[in-house]
């Protein structure tokens, strides 16, 4: 999968579950400073990249996760490991 | 330390209106908020009517993440305590500044009956079909019924007493008794109390089915909430919220407020005889009404108006009758006592709160509002129930009855304002 489409889904997936602003959602976008995304929101995102890319979202690497790019990082990684 | 406390800010939110206006406008007419139910199929369920609030869009009141975060009810909650701020010419939005009181010592008390039911039955739902990893990391604080006032403490900066209660159908008067208590002993200057439900639910309405509770007038929704009449069969369940601004009446006359009433005294008791069924003796409820004349230092005479409990079924508005009558005794047949349920439905947590705001509007305005769809009385049932029609009224004070599952009984007693 490119990397515009892992954007776009998280992108939507933070949209939906989230309601942040559309234009908010950069690459660069820190989700909780920038998003205010919360501790709550992060598990509930977790189990939307779960649903959407049949990946496992382990609690540590939810942890380390500071930007949306990191997050298109993190379901990119998890992506090649499963080809 | 005992101070006045004064109604400055009303916010009704019902399928019989929205807002002070819309709502107080309905009551005189004497119009009914009941119809068909329509937010999900209830064709096999024997009661098929409720006073569902449609046409509702959270986001008029809030942001739509904040929204996403609420079950119904505290939707409900937060936006009638945006149009109870807003009447209370506290502006627009919500800001604890505006009102010109230490955040501290601003308070919140809202009560619900069931809270956040429809989250915890969508949530179960997904228990059931997809398992415990699925389940929403918002779903407690969602369906936790405290959570109105957890909400409106955050979005108002409020930092002083907030709490809920949950009494059933008792829990909107329980809530504005203690915020008068809070107000009148000291502890808080301004509060927004009052309760919020959302409950037309599968479960719900399943459950109070069961309990042959609500009226199966599906044929005649308008007609169907008839308080005190010989053919009731039941109460109407709605939805809704209603939710006040009570303020300490030395702060309401400093910044020139508009004061409605004079929340004036508070009882409560228990009637320690079932968990659904009244007491047909009815001394719990003879004795919240007591309580509350005597904290209000009214004597029976003195009271012209109730907005009865009245909830439209058979064995309610009997004992209710009785109570008032062992209350008042000779004064009994001097009273106005009308049911706004015959108008509105019961909002069950909400009603205290709802029907709060038809008392303190009925003083302010010098008119009780009416029974709807009182016929022909149940001769057990022989009080003057303002029939049919709104009725100009001078009225001194009144009492409004919240009675819940439970054995819960509350009374708030309200006077005139500006009167002796």
């Amino acid at each position: 999968m490119r990397e515009e489409e892992i954007f776009d889904k998280v992108k939507g997936i933070l949209l939906s579950k989230v309601a942040v602003a559309p234009d908010a959602v950069t690459p660069e976008a820190r989700l909780k400073e920038d998003l205010e995304v919360d501790s709550l929101d992060m598990v509930e995102m977790a189990m939307a990249l779960e649903d959407e890319f049949s990946i496992k979202v382990p609690d540590d690497a939810i942890a380390v996760i500071q930007t949306v790019a990191d997050v298109v990082e993190f379901v990119r990684d998890s992506l090649s490991v499963m080809d | 330390m005992t101070r006045r406390v004064a109604v400055t800010g009303v916010g009704p939110l019902a399928s019989l209106g929205t807002g002070r206006q819309g709502f107080w406008e309905a009551l005189l007419e004497g119009r009914s908020g009941i119809g068909e139910i329509t937010s999900f199929d209830a064709s096999a369920y024997p009661c098929r009517i409720a006073g569902e609030v449609r046409d509702f869009e959270p986001t008029d009141y809030m942001e739509r993440r904040e929204a996403q975060r609420m079950d119904r009810f505290c939707r409900f909650a937060v936006a009638a305590a945006r149009l109870a701020w807003e009447d209370a010419g506290l502006g627009p939005a919500p800001d604890a500044a505006a009102c010109g009181v230490e955040p501290g010592r601003a308070a919140v008390v809202v009560g619900s009956g069931i809270g956040g039911i429809s989250t915890f039955e969508e949530q179960y739902r997904v228990l059931l079909e997809r398992g415990a990893s699925r389940v929403s990391p918002h779903v407690v604080p969602m369906l936790i019924p405290n959570m109105a006032a957890g909400w409106i403490a955050i979005l108002w900066g409020f930092r002083g007493p907030n709490l809920s209660t949950v009494t059933a159908c008792a829990a909107g008067t329980h809530a504005l008794g203690i915020a008068y208590r809070l107000i009148a002993g000291g502890q808080a200057d301004l509060c927004i109390a009052g309760g919020a439900e959302a409950s037309i639910t599968p479960l719900a309405l399943a459950g109070f089915c069961s309990m042959r509770a609500l009226s199966l007038n599906n044929r005649d929704p308008a007609g169907a909430s008839r308080p005190f009449d010989s053919r009731r069969d039941g109460f109407v369940m709605a939805e809704g919220a209603g939710l006040l601004v009570l303020e300490a009446a030395e702060l309401a006359e400093s910044r020139g407020a508009r004061v409605y009433a004079e929340l004036a005294g508070f009882g409560m008791s228990a009637d320690a005889y079932h968990v659904t069924a009244p007491d047909p003796e009815a001394e719990g409820a003879a004795s919240c009404m007591r309580e509350a004349l005597r904290d209000a230092g009214l004597r029976p005479e003195d009271v012209d108006y109730i907005n009865a409990h009245g909830t439209s079924t058979p064995l309610n508005d009997r004992a209710e009758t009785a109570a008032i009558r062992k209350v008042f005794d000779g004064h009994a047949g001097r009273l106005a006592v009308s049911s706004t349920k015959s108008m509105t439905g019961h909002l069950l947590g909400a009603a205290g709160g709802i029907e709060a705001i038809a008392s303190a509007l009925a003083l302010y305005h010098g008119t009780a509002p009416p029974t709807i769809n009182l016929e022909e009385p149940d001769p057990q049932c022989d009080l003057d129930y303002v029939p049919q029609r709104a009725r100009p009224l001078d009225m001194r004070a009144a009492l409004s009855n919240s009675f819940g599952f439970g054995g819960h009984n509350a009374c708030l007693a309200l006077k005139a304002w500006g009167k002796p």
